[in-house]
């Protein structure tokens, strides 16, 4: 069991897989298997916030899509407040929805544009048969003016905002129901850095009044270090290592996490510092190396030893999880996880 | 915008700055560039000025909406027609005025001195033709060869930015590649003539992060093999601090600072320029504190204020009221606009 939560686990997946089928030729057979996600387990604790990094095409949607079981994992347990609800059907998770919500990157694709401002965040209460059409009303005033919407937002459409504002509307829409956990799929990916900072406080206020915890996924190291508690780094279908957010950016073990944190852009000209520039992309989950994924990319001459090798997650500090690879860690850590 | 003659006005006031380095390979003076909407005509571009030598990289910074895609697209005469055009200044590339010059010249131009890259490396590129031949298609419109040798030469070209097994990659078409092979291939052609400016708009911003490092260094490393010049058009100080020499700030169509990229980020000026540095989350912050933001929005195209657009922001009244900042140099090349509010500390003794 990796690293849970300090304050107890509102969500676990243990193990989980994902796999998707390819299919070719005439009659659609099956001819291979996409890994997604490929045996992962992470703890969310109450009022946690777990960020969540990697190149695009390592999993990172899939496994946020299967926390809230909105994919059926192939194997693993997804257990939520101490249910399981791996095998839940549609019908049965239903009044779990209310608990669980997502906020997407793109806000203008996740808003239905023929609906209004008021009727895309009433729909949750409709559906979860809360309050009447008067109670509904109220509420809705007080989302849009809790989410820094101006009050006569609610009978606009959502083209007739700018992007930040828009996210604004799809945050006011997830936090309707008073959710326990709030999946966060690149949220600021799309914006403006002053309006990226903006979403950034309005997420942070509303966990911080709420305890909501956050499962929050983006591509800028920078921002997720500033919101997480703790950081996974996914690649291939895989977490690769897992620590809290100050020990991922000041202490990371894994050749893979040093190289995402070296390409980061850091705004400052004055600073010199040495980049891992990593060759190639993340190679295709669908004919994955035997071996250590990450070893077989750079080339790592300790390769041939991992294939058949376990290489799980060792702690090798309290609460530092870091995938048990001779290729991506220093000798000094190996020596330490063996 | 109600005045007379906006273009001319402009240029005017913009001519008052100092010429700006006699024999740079760009430079661009009062550049107005407008488009034509029901709501009238619109100034997306209002009086940008910056030079760029040989060899130098300058960076465009600044939110979405402040004309930074359309000051690049001005200067080569791509903006959309009818509806966009330039009403005045002056874009001098070696010594020509672009704005003059005949299509056909203009033709030349475009991808055989002046390369360009644009965000989305999708929809730069065919669906329907090999990467081979959409490459090969710079050779044989500016260099006249013939197929062969065009499809040799571009063989030679993808090599050039590092894209593995190139004779079998040629044969490909735009869908096999990933993100970052289908912009290396776009470099390819926007590089394949050997321009003396590479124009990039957003070059890494659908890309990864460990690819957008790989892309930036390629283009630094033909840039510095070539001698070639580059503008560099990007949301991301990041990005900007580690690949520019120098640095336009642009906001509401308006350039608001330009400086040298290490003295931008160590003496930031203006108001605007410190809140997006501000606004960034950087490691040494408490993690979970609160981030600085700018507050207001952007005033739209057809509202926007003929005097200090940023205190237009901020809801304030510039001391300068409807006037129209002036740039100012406050220390040897950088360049602020002068309004006293946006501008605190020195900038507003040297005002």
């Amino acid at each position: 069991m990796s690293g849970v939560g300090t304050r107890g686990p509102l969500l676990s997946v243990e193990d989980v897989k994902v796999h998707f089928p390819v299919r070719s030729g005439l009659m659609l057979r099956q001819t291979g298997q996409v890994k997604a996600v490929d045996g992962v387990s992470l703890a969310i604790g109450e009022g946690e916030t777990v960020g969540l990094v990697g190149e695009s095409g390592c999993g990172k949607s899939t496994l946020a899509k299967a926390v809230v079981r909105l994919l059926k994992p192939n194997a693993g347990s997804v257990v939520f407040e101490g249910a399981d609800i791996t095998h839940l059907s549609p019908r049965a998770l239903r009044p779990l929805r209310s608990d669980m919500q997502m906020i997407f990157q793109d806000p203008v694709e996740s808003l239905n544009p023929r609906q209004s401002v008021r009727q895309i965040i009433e729909e949750p209460l409709i559906i979860h048969r809360q309050g009447n059409a008067a109670t509904r009303r109220r509420r809705v005033d007080e989302l849009l003016e809790r989410v820094g919407l101006p009050a006569n937002s609610g009978e606009k459409f959502s083209f007739e905002f700018s992007g930040g504002q828009r996210q604004r509307i799809g945050i006011a829409r997830a936090i309707a129901l008073n959710p326990k956990l709030i999946v966060c799929d690149e949220p600021v990916s799309a914006l403006d850095v002053s309006v990226q900072s903006q979403i950034i406080n309005l997420l942070l206020e509303l966990q911080r009044e709420m305890g909501i915890s956050y499962l929050f996924i983006a591509h800028d190291l920078a921002v997720v270090q500033h919101v997480s508690d703790r950081v996974a780094v996914m690649y291939l279908g895989k977490i690769v290592e897992l620590a809290t957010a100050e020990a991922i950016y000041q202490r990371p073990c894994h050749a893979y996490t040093k190289a995402l944190l070296s390409a980061i852009p850091e705004a400052d000209p004055a600073a010199e510092r040495e980049r891992i520039l990593l060759e190639g992309d993340v190679p295709s989950p669908i004919n994955p190396p035997e071996g250590s994924a990450f070893g077989h990319r750079i080339s790592h001459p300790r390769y041939k030893e991992t294939v058949g090798m376990d290489l799980g997650l060792v702690e090798i500090e309290q609460g530092h999880w870091v995938a048990r690879d001779p290729c991506c860690l220093s000798e000094e850590d190996w020596k330490k996880v063996q | 915008m109600k005045d007379g003659d906006p273009a001319k006005a402009t240029v005017r006031q913009i001519y008052q700055e100092h010429d700006p380095g006699g024999d740079a390979l760009l430079r661009v003076q009062g550049l107005v560039s407008a488009f034509d909407t029901e709501r009238g005509l619109l100034k997306a571009v209002d009086g940008v000025s910056f030079s760029v030598n040989r060899g130098q990289t300058l960076g465009i910074v600044g939110e979405s909406g402040c004309g930074k895609s359309v000051t690049a697209m001005s200067l080569i005469s791509l903006l959309p027609r009818p509806a966009g055009k330039v009403l005045g200044g002056e874009v001098i590339f070696k010594g020509e005025d672009l704005q003059k010059v005949s299509e056909t010249r203009l033709h030349e131009v475009r991808g055989g001195e002046i390369g360009t890259i644009f965000q989305e490396p999708m929809t730069a590129l065919n669906p329907v033709h090999r990467i081979g031949r959409q490459v090969s298609e710079v050779f044989r419109l500016h260099k006249k060869m013939d197929k062969k040798e065009a499809w040799e030469a571009a063989i030679e070209a993808l090599r050039m930015t590092r894209i593995p097994s190139p004779e079998v990659r040629v044969g490909d078409y735009p869908h096999q590649l990933s993100g970052g092979m289908r912009q290396r291939v776009v470099i390819a052609m926007a590089l394949a003539c050997q321009p003396d400016l590479l124009i990039a708009d957003e070059p890494t911003t659908a890309l990864d992060v460990t690819v957008q490092a790989q892309i930036l260094d390629l283009i630094q490393g033909l840039q510095a093999e070539m001698g070639m010049a580059a503008i560099l058009i990007t949301h991301d100080l990041g990005v900007i601090a580690e690949n520019c020499d120098l640095v336009v700030v642009m906001y509401a169509g308006r350039v608001v600072e330009r400086a040298p990229v290490k003295e931008l980020f160590a003496n930031p000026m203006h108001a605007y320029t410190r809140g997006l540095l501000n606004s960034i989350p950087r490691l040494s912050l408490p993690p979970k504190s609160e981030l600085n933001t700018i507050p207001g929005m952007v005033a739209s195209l057809s509202e926007m204020a003929s005097g200090c657009r940023f205190c237009q922001r901020l809801g304030r009244r510039s001391s300068l009221g409807d006037e129209r900042p002036e740039l100012r140099e406050v220390s040897p090349g950088h360049w602020v606009e002068a309004c006293p509010e946006c501008c605190g500390g020195e900038a507003r003794e040297s005002v």
